[in-house]
């Protein structure tokens, strides 16, 4: 069990991270892609009474190879999202293209070549991994459904698919319990990667591992993705994480896509209002130096409340209800998700007011918070006083 | 077992640089009992706070971080956990004393806030009848200025319109909204203790940020000593004056918040720093992960509990790491065989480079 986890057969020379311009066709595509999912209740007889919009009209584009991240806060739609990608869930609307193939309605018989293709790692490494099984049998079940024979055999090609994720292919007999949390998650990597997809939807693959084993993790992730080339989608709400990971990334909030970017566009010059207060809200470990304690030289936003119910969403921008910018025109108007002026190409917001970009501090922060105001007018910098 | 330690006649131990500790824990011991052998959840861990500051401690699962205050408030069951050493609050000696006692302090002097506010927080009752509990029970209020003061302190804590919330249960309130019932509850009797434990892990980054500083305001306000465990040093970083860093049952390092997060002394911190990504980062810099796993606490290694993942021990000459346990000196220092020297050449030369 104490075996060293570091990865195993790590090529000398670091390949640089120049990727091919995302030109031609995408590899996945979804347009309008909605999952409502139906409450049900009633008395004597259950019917729908509401629904719970997870996902509410999304466009994306993953392309080859592309590492794109997906992050958001708990309950935006990011899993249904993924589950929608690898169509474990049926859209309510929309439309997923896959290699120029419509699969949105695809049937189980359909979707078998691309379940092949798709592949899924889950956040939890104890629950997805069947506890009767051994390792062999768990990264085998892929190829056996698929009926697939690599040269040399399957038990070969699952001791390599061991060895690439940093396991002891004389693990090959043991069973799921006697591993740790991050080995699991190293066998569903390698059960990913059995069949050799073109797309891998990461969803939470690092957030219930411990600090010290999560960037094990997230390296044997990105190795794969770049000496494989397989295309990512990386769903995690830990935005320094997606940052390392993706080249693109979609912030969503309440089921929609607020905004959409290179890495370089959403965390430097980020436009929505929302990805503001999200990156100003990430506590770093940093000290800056010029000064002398905590006190970055950051924008501290703090937004009120929590995120609303997705089952009865605000009309118009669904951010308006925690904005500091909202004006009539938000609720009667929803922002369409376009490439607003100023912007790169690629980096499309969804807002009607986009802030600088810029997120370096302001002359003033922005407390939304009812409690933190009061407290904080009656006791003016008093951050500084305490670190002095 | 609980492990009675004699009242020694020595006076309280005092903090080095004069100021008096309002917490001091001493030698503390945790094991617990099981079928498969002793687990030493803590293994010697000595600290102090001050009122008015915070004190972060940071570490994984398994380092110890919540027995060390689940055994401040005496919440382990004494038939299998044997708890020894000196837990000194405000004089008042902890360790071995008995359940009355602690009834009295818990809630009053000391509260906690826990991790999970849904399981944390008893379905069956209001949130106002659970914040009001303690303050009647302690302050000997009747019902309706206890009622009072609970939606007094939901107010505090910003929940909107707390005079009708106050009757809310709480699988009606937001996740958010329950931490900060949470908070209210372990503040209503204005503790001088405040011990929370990973009391924003559950939450999301925008309502942690208005948690953490939620915490640091009212902190001002009511001048409690606070301790505050999470794995995340970013958060630590936010909100902690002093750091102690655990690893396996004991402290590794310990600091203020500058001096651990700019000029880290122990491996195991250097490593927590350079494996976590960064906002500002260099993308194209892979992480640098502790390698292997963390250690069981059945059979911990012997010498310094981090050595077989330690990517230093080789510098240190002899086997030292391996048979002798390193001591952590009082005030800022790490418990480690390198010499200071070694360290900060170390840190300058191969870590340092990494972390900006």
């Amino acid at each position: 069990m104490s075996d060293d986890l570091t990865l195993a057969g790590r090529s000398g020379a670091e390949p640089p991270r120049s990727r091919p311009a995302r030109t031609g066709e995408p590899l996945l595509r979804a347009e309008n892609l909605t999952k409502h999912f139906p409450i049900m209740g009633g008395f004597p007889f259950k019917r729908k009474v509401g629904e719970v919009q997870a996902v509410s009209g999304i466009d994306l584009d993953v392309h080859p190879g592309e590492s794109f991240g997906l992050v958001g806060e708990s309950g935006c739609g990011k899993s249904t999202t993924g589950r929608l990608l690898t169509r474990l869930l049926e859209p309510t609307d929309g439309k997923i293209t896959y290699a120029g193939r419509d699969i949105t309605h695809a049937g189980r018989k359909e979707l078998a070549p691309i379940r092949s293709e798709i592949q899924m790692i889950f956040q939890d490494p104890y629950s997805s991994l069947n506890p009767r099984q051994t390792v062999g049998a768990i990264i085998g079940g892929p190829m056996e459904v698929n009926r697939i024979n690599p040269p040399g055999g399957r038990e070969k090609r699952i001791r390599e698919l061991l060895e690439t994720v940093g396991l002891n292919p004389e693990h090959y007999n043991r069973f799921p319990h006697e591993f740790s949390g991050g080995q699991r998650q190293r066998i569903g990597v390698a059960r990913a990667l059995a069949l050799e997809p073109k797309l891998i939807v990461a969803d939470e693959p690092v957030s219930a591992l411990d600090v010290s084993i999560q960037a094990q993790v997230v390296n044997l992730l990105q190795k794969v993705q770049r000496e494989m080339g397989i295309a990512f989608v990386f769903i995690a709400h830990d935005l320094a994480i997606v940052r390392h990971f993706s080249e693109r990334v979609a912030v969503m909030y309440l089921g929609k896509v607020v905004e959409v970017g290179d890495r370089e566009a959403i965390y430097n010059r980020p436009r929505h209002p929302y990805t503001h207060a999200l990156l100003s809200a990430v506590p770093e470990a940093v000290l800056t130096e010029d000064t002398g304690g905590r006190g970055e030289a950051k924008e501290r936003i703090r937004l009120a409340g929590d995120v609303p119910s997705p089952i009865n969403p605000p009309s118009g921008c669904r951010f308006r209800t925690r904005c500091w910018k909202a004006q009539d025109k938000c609720a009667t108007t929803e922002p369409p998700l376009v490439q607003i002026a100023g912007n790169t190409a690629g980096h499309l917001t969804a807002c009607h007011f986009p802030e600088d970009p810029t997120t370096a501090a302001r002359g003033e922060d922005i407390v939304m918070d009812k409690a933190l105001r009061e407290m904080e007018d009656a006791a003016p910098a008093d951050d500084t006083a305490k670190t002095a | 077992m609980t492990t009675l330690t004699k009242e020694a006649d020595v006076p309280a131990p005092r903090e080095v640089d004069g100021k008096d500790a309002f917490l001091s824990v001493r030698d503390l011991y945790v094991h617990f009992d099981t079928e498969d052998g002793t687990v030493k959840a803590v293994d010697g861990l000595s600290f102090d706070v001050e009122r008015g500051r915070t004190l972060g401690i940071v570490g994984e699962s398994g380092s110890g971080k919540s027995v060390t205050n689940l055994s401040i408030l005496g919440l382990h069951n004494p038939r299998t956990t044997s708890v020894s050493g000196k837990i000194l609050l405000d004089g008042q000696e902890l360790t071995g004393a008995r359940e009355k006692t602690l009834e009295t302090l818990r809630g009053n002097k000391m509260a906690m806030i826990f991790q999970d506010a849904l399981t944390a927080l008893s379905p069956y009752y209001t949130i106002g009848r659970q914040i009001a509990e303690p303050y009647r029970k302690h302050m000997g209020v009747s019902k309706r200025e206890a009622h009072l003061r609970a939606v007094e302190m939901l107010d505090k804590v910003g929940i909107p319109n707390a005079r009708t919330r106050v009757n809310d249960y709480p699988h009606q309130f937001s996740g958010g909204m329950r931490q900060r019932a949470m908070i209210a509850m372990a503040l209503v009797c204005n503790p001088d203790l405040l011990i929370a434990d990973e009391p924003t892990t559950a939450l999301d980054v925008t309502v942690q940020a208005q948690i953490l500083d939620l915490l640091k305001d009212l902190q001002q306000e009511f001048g409690s000593a606070i301790i505050f465990i999470t794995h995340d040093l970013g958060v630590i970083a936010n909100v902690a004056d002093d750091i102690l860093v655990m690893y396996g049952g004991r402290a590794v390092e310990r600091g203020t918040v500058t001096e651990v997060l700019r000029s880290p002394q122990h491996p195991y911190t250097w490593g927590l720093l350079s494996s976590m990504p960064r906002l500002t980062g260099d993308v194209n810099e892979e992480l640098t992960p502790i390698h292997g796993t963390p250690p069981s606490l059945l059979s911990p290694p012997p010498g310094c509990a981090f050595h077989p993942r330690c990517g230093f021990a080789d510098e240190v000459a002899g086997t030292s790491c391996a048979t002798d346990r390193p001591l952590l000196p009082a005030g800022r220092g790490a418990a480690c065989h390198l010499t200071a020297e070694q360290r900060r050449t170390l840190f300058n030369e191969q870590i340092k480079p990494r972390l900006s």
